[in-house]
């Protein structure tokens, strides 16, 4: 299959515009800009009619998997179906026409929702400062862990070299631990799927700056010694911070502070439904503890009287984000929030149903590690002579968008599978059907697949080893 | 899977042919296989050196990013450079042309009681299964 970029489909001249006749006068724009300023030569652009703008991006569109095509259960991920609803607040013209320059005065509107989006998180999570401003969930956590960098510097205490994550961790944590400036360790699991609790203990010292948590972890099991975690850490001065990724497995039902949380990400973008997909645009909003809430991003919402300004935190790490982050995004999940209400737990709940009756379904034929009541995503492998790499290839052939493959990496052969709470029981069926029918699949056939998408197999190998990241 | 008998070997699948005071280092065929197609392999400095355990690279595939654990301690003497412009040599010759490091042994020979020989290796392999 060709891919022709809409630039090879022009020719010079060629027009699919018409603008109105201007209304002021026109300046040679040689008399207005310093030379330097000026191009050389023209742009490159695409010289191409209207039809042909519209055939070359639809022609693209359809070529997509997503959301808005098919059932997506991409684990840790939540593609949750993005309720229309959200779509009209956000081209609301008052929101939609917003310039970040406008003075406070001219954007009560815009604040008051980001001061209500600050108020609904903390709510959620039970930490009492949050800061909107990053702009997705690893930034998130690249924000919190350099808040907590701060707070050792502020406090003198130069010994706190170390965070530590578990070996289901999703690998931007120690990513992030590494960029802030911290060396990072690896804590194995218990025979549940979770934090040693043994290990981490023998781990703890006065160089333990925090512990990267994600729960429910990347199995899909809850981290049911939470608490205990984190009294070992705060005995040591250390703090624990909490990924979260899958909070669409607590709406309602736990609250992180409640565990000893210290501080923690959200990711508006899967748990309150903000499209995502492809890169961005994401919110990585945080929530933390009054400890903390001194070294908060500049700036935060504050309401003031009647009205809402914004201020920036005492010791302040300072600026994120250009601006003050992806509002629309923000927007969408005050939406999304105000819609469900105080039943936003049921979210939680049938997320949480979904994914078990997912897990029933295909236990037996599937291999389930850790076969116990799961949250809102589950692990579970191929039968034994069959990869998870050619069952996810057969299941593009089925029009399915493939779980997440051999992640988390303490799973051999993993699929990690996350139907979400938006989801009706047929479509699981069907689903669910689809994957019983690849296990009988023969390992020849599946080596095949997929055969019915757009292109045939990829080789991956050969794109990472010969990298082209230019046309 | 090939588990070659004059090869020692550790739990985190690397395998060490000693000679002298020079210790060859690579991964095994079974990691290999698990790992599949290996894209990039990050090697350390010559001159570096290691304690027995401790991380001293990574070799990235299609499918995870593995640290490389040293079987010994000792200096790098020698990297296989060849395999920054082809990854894939360890998949094809784990044992031979996908050798990764050449340490110079700290004190007399593999201090490191892990070791395994090729049974033991073996052994752990069918465990893991």
């Amino acid at each position: 299959m060709a891919f022709n970029l809409i630039r090879d489909k022009g020719r010079e001249g060629r027009r699919g515009y018409k603008l109105p006749r201007p209304d002021v006068e026109m300046k040679d724009l040689g008399s207005v800009l310093p030379g330097a300023a000026l191009r050389k030569e023209k742009p490159r652009l695409a010289e191409v009619d209207e039809p042909t703008v519209v055939r070359h991006y639809t022609n693209l569109s359809r070529q997509n998997q997503g959301i808005d095509t098919t059932f997506y259960p991409l684990g840790s991920c939540t593609m949750k179906h993005n309720p229309r609803a959200n779509e009209a607040a956000a081209s609301v013209p008052g929101f939609a026409g917003l310039h970040p320059l406008q003075p406070e005065a001219q954007v009560q509107g815009a604040l008051r929702v980001m001061h209500g989006l600050q108020g609904f998180l903390a709510e959620v999570s039970g930490l009492p400062a949050v800061s909107l401003q990053p702009l997705a969930g690893a930034q998130g956590e690249l924000t919190s862990v350099l808040m907590v960098k701060k707070l050792f510097e502020d406090a003198g205490d130069e010994g706190r070299t170390t965070v530590l994550v578990p070996s289901t961790a999703h690998g931007t944590n120690p990513a992030t631990a590494s960029m802030a400036g911290f060396g990072s360790k690896e804590i194995g699991l218990d025979e549940h799927g979770c934090v040693d609790v043994d290990e981490l203990r023998s781990m703890v010292d006065e160089t333990t700056a925090a512990l990267m948590i994600t729960n429910p972890n990347t199995l899909g099991v809850y981290e049911r010694n939470i608490a205990e975690i984190s009294e070992v850490l705060h005995a040591m001065g250390a703090f624990l911070y909490m990924d979260g990724a899958n909070m669409n497995a607590n709406l309602g039902r736990m609250r992180p502070a409640d565990a000893g949380v210290d501080i923690m990400h959200f990711n508006l973008h899967k748990t309150f439904s903000t499209p995502h997909g492809g890169g961005g645009p994401g919110c990585g909003a945080i929530a933390c503890s009054d400890d903390l809430a001194p070294f908060l991003p500049d700036p935060a919402v504050e309401k003031e009287g009647e009205g809402y300004r914004f201020v920036r935190p005492e010791k302040s790490i300072g600026r994120v984000a250009g601006f003050y982050g992806n509002f629309g995004q923000m927007l969408r999940a005050w939406n999304y929030i105000r819609m469900h209400g105080p039943e936003l737990k049921e979210v939680t709940e049938m997320a949480v149903l979904n994914a078990n009756y997912v897990r029933a379904q295909l236990g037996g034929t599937y291999r389930v590690p850790y076969d116990e009541l799961c949250k809102h995503e589950v692990v579970v492998q191929p039968p034994a002579g069959k990869k998870a790499l050619d069952i996810a290839k057969g299941l593009i052939d089925h029009g399915y968008h493939p779980p997440t493959i051999y992640f988390p990496l303490v799973v051999k052969e993993a699929m990690l599978i996350e139907p979400t709470e938006t989801e009706s029981k047929e479509t699981l069926d069907d689903f669910v059907g689809t994957m019983l029918e690849l296990a009988e699949t023969s390992p020849e056939d599946l080596e095949e697949a997929p055969t019915g998408a757009p292109t045939r197999r990829l080789d991956e190998a050969r794109a990472a080893r010969q990298l082209k990241a230019r046309w | 899977m090939s588990v070659p008998g004059d090869l020692q070997y550790t739990k985190s699948h690397e395998w060490v042919r000693t000679e002298g005071d020079t210790a060859t280092i690579g991964i095994t065929d079974h990691a290999q296989d698990e790992l599949g197609d290996v894209v990039f392999v990050e090697l350390p400095d010559e001159g570096a050196t290691f304690d027995a355990g401790e991380p001293f690279g990574t070799v990235e595939s299609v499918k995870a990013v593995s640290d490389l654990y040293a079987p010994v301690g000792g200096e790098v003497v020698e990297v296989n450079s060849a395999l920054n412009d082809a990854p894939e040599k360890i998949n094809e010759d784990p044992y031979g042309e996908g050798w990764i490091v050449r340490l110079r042994t700290s004190g007399d020979g593999p201090a490191n009681g892990d070791l395994l020989s090729s049974e033991e290796y073996e052994k752990v392999l069918q465990e893991e299964a």
